[in-house]
């Protein structure tokens, strides 16, 4: 992706991903959000379409307000309080999802496959790691319990056919897999990338591809991928960021700590 | 810890509590002699979570103290854990994520510890941990939920993790084990000589924390006075009986954040991670050396951190109260 500088119709793919996501938000909404592109999309919606959504923070927060240029690192800080209507315990934040409050689960991806299930914990073997990641956080639970929303950057080592191991469940092995395994609410309902918006065939539960960015064809989008894709019969071109979706970006992250 | 000692025997936990005096008495003490309190091959709790309200002087001193085989929980690790592994005074961490913070990538020194078999990191999701420490503080030996059914992170952690038919429902359910730390290590903002303890902004898993512990070791940025907390008992969050040792320390949780009082010290952060990324063992050894070990007291560690990111840090966290 282009860099923005001189170009106010340029952005970053991290902004792309950010525009996107936040389309995919209906008002009224709950959503329960990570830090970065998420909080930035989440609040990017709630500025333009949908006012009356409301955000919800891991580390126990409802419905707060980011003030532009103060991102915070984690959903654990302060910068995440500001202007809430409530702080609540973590442990009670995250049964609000097990409760059934939340219509949205959102946040970042670092390996999924083709039934959507996220990994956070280990490439390679788990006995013998390539690489240890920092693990679930509240990842399992938020994709345990309601309907997801990932973003992530489109690259073949990120989508692998099977994840070396299931943190986050989506589909599982598709099918009715999820439901058998003991979680028969929720499940991956869209994945939105730097070269398409993707989500999960009704009945197979394996992935396909909705839209695809300006410019991006199908050939680029499968050759950034581990797996053979579906491509859904209505494939659609989304519209490319706007002036005003990409002003407030800017001005929430002046310092491109996200969206570099 | 094999499963038949995983849940803490409901008669000794129950004697661990009687056997303590729980009378409203001062508990002041420096954090040299609370560091006493705390045993080889304990289970410590950490309250806090990530870079906030992290009670770092407590740990300093654990550190300083040269402890050994801590089994250690937190809801969310940061800097801590890998000092922790890197001084050898804790050798496995029962945590949800477990990396300084998404801004600085994935902790080489955590990676280090793992991957090597130095250091063991159980993974569970965050609701779980959480959970966990509630059923230790309802006393109850288990907790019924929904999540890490399915996928990888229920299986991983084996026999620690069971599931059941609810006799009512007739679905299958998840049974978490409760947590009852030895000791918890809790900062706030205030509390009085008697460990009521006040805290504001995100409360964390501190509370159950508190209640499932065997005793608290509480540190302050401030020690009030007992009509103050009787003031506004509603605010007061941890109750005295609960807390074994009050220890007064302003700046108690940096180079982490303390709601309304002060950030995280990005600039210091950003140095520990550079430090510990490009080598990740003596990267760890050299700080512990000159921010741990090598200070004389923790107002000595402070001026470490240095007069300009103390301020910093202060008026960025009190800018909250700006508005």
């Amino acid at each position: 992706m282009t860099k923005p500088a001189g170009k106010p119709s340029a952005y970053t793919a991290s902004e792309l991903l950010a525009v996107m996501a936040a389309r995919l938000l209906k008002d009224g909404q709950i959503v329960f959000a990570g830090v970065g592109i998420p909080l930035l999309a989440a609040t990017l919606a709630q500025r333009n379409v949908a006012p009356h959504l409301t955000i919800l923070f891991e580390g126990g927060t409802i419905g707060p307000f980011i003030v532009p240029g103060e991102l915070p690192p984690s959903t654990n800080e302060q910068r995440c309080t500001r202007r809430a209507n409530m702080v609540l315990p973590i442990t009670d934040v995250l049964l609000l999802l097990q409760r059934g409050y939340v219509d949205v689960g959102f946040m970042g991806g670092a390996q999924i496959d083709r039934f959507g299930n996220l990994n956070s914990s280990f490439i390679g073997d788990a006995d013998n790691p390539k690489i240890r990641l920092p693990g679930t956080g509240g990842g399992n639970d938020i994709s345990s319990l309601t309907n997801m929303i990932v973003a992530m950057k489109h690259e073949k080592r990120r989508f692998v056919a099977d994840v070396d191991f299931i943190t986050s469940p989506g589909w599982i092995r598709g099918k009715r897999t999820r439901a058998e395994s003991g979680l028969p609410q929720g499940g991956m309902w869209r994945v939105v990338t730097d070269l398409a918006i993707l989500g999960f065939d009704e009945d197979t539960r394996e992935m396909n591809v909705l839209a695809l960015h300006q410019g991006v064809t199908r050939e680029e989008v499968q050759d950034n991928t581990g797996f053979k894709l579906l491509f859904d019969a209505r494939l659609e071109t989304a519209e490319p960021p706007r002036r005003e979706e990409l002003a407030v970006l800017r001005e929430l992250d002046p310092e491109r700590l996200y969206t570099g | 810890m094999s499963t038949d000692t995983l849940v803490k025997p409901y008669q000794e936990l129950r004697n661990a509590t009687l056997a303590r005096d729980r009378g409203l008495r001062e508990k002041v003490m420096s954090l040299e002699a609370a560091a006493k309190l705390v045993e080889n091959g304990d289970h410590v709790a950490i309250g806090g979570c990530t870079m906030s309200r992290t009670p770092v002087a407590m740990i300093w001193a654990l550190i300083r103290a040269r402890k050994q085989n801590l089994v250690v929980s937190r809801s969310i690790t940061s800097t801590e854990g890998d000092l922790l592994f890197a001084s050898g005074t804790s050798r496995h961490v029962i945590t949800s994520w477990f990396t300084q913070g998404i801004v600085w990538g994935v902790s080489k020194v955590m990676r280090h510890y793992t991957e090597g078999k130095l250091a063991r990191f159980d993974e569970w999701s965050h609701m779980s941990i959480g959970l966990r420490y509630r059923a230790g503080a309802m006393g109850i030996p288990f907790m019924p939920s929904r999540s890490m059914i399915g996928s990888d992170v229920g299986k991983r952690v084996g026999e620690e993790l069971k599931t059941m038919i609810c006799p009512f429902t007739s679905e299958e359910i998840v049974l978490l084990p409760a947590l009852n730390p030895d000791v918890a290590l809790i900062h706030v903002q205030r509390c009085d000589a008697y460990g009521n303890a006040q805290l504001d902004g995100l409360q964390f898993m501190d509370i159950d924390m508190a209640m499932a512990a065997n005793k608290v070791i509480l540190t302050t940025e401030r020690i009030v006075s007992n009509d103050q907390i009787r003031r506004t008992p509603d605010a007061t969050r941890i109750p005295f009986f609960t807390v074994e040792a009050v220890v007064e320390a302003p700046m108690g949780a940096a180079p982490h954040e303390c709601y309304g009082l002060y950030e995280p010290f990005f600039s210091h952060l950003d140095d520990y991670a550079e430090r510990t990324s490009k080598d990740p063992v003596r990267g760890c050894q050299q700080y512990l050396e000159e921010f741990y070990y090598g200070p004389k007291s923790w107002s000595d560690y402070l001026s470490k951190l240095g007069m300009e990111a103390v301020l910093d840090a202060c008026r960025r966290g009190r800018s909250v109260h700006n508005d």
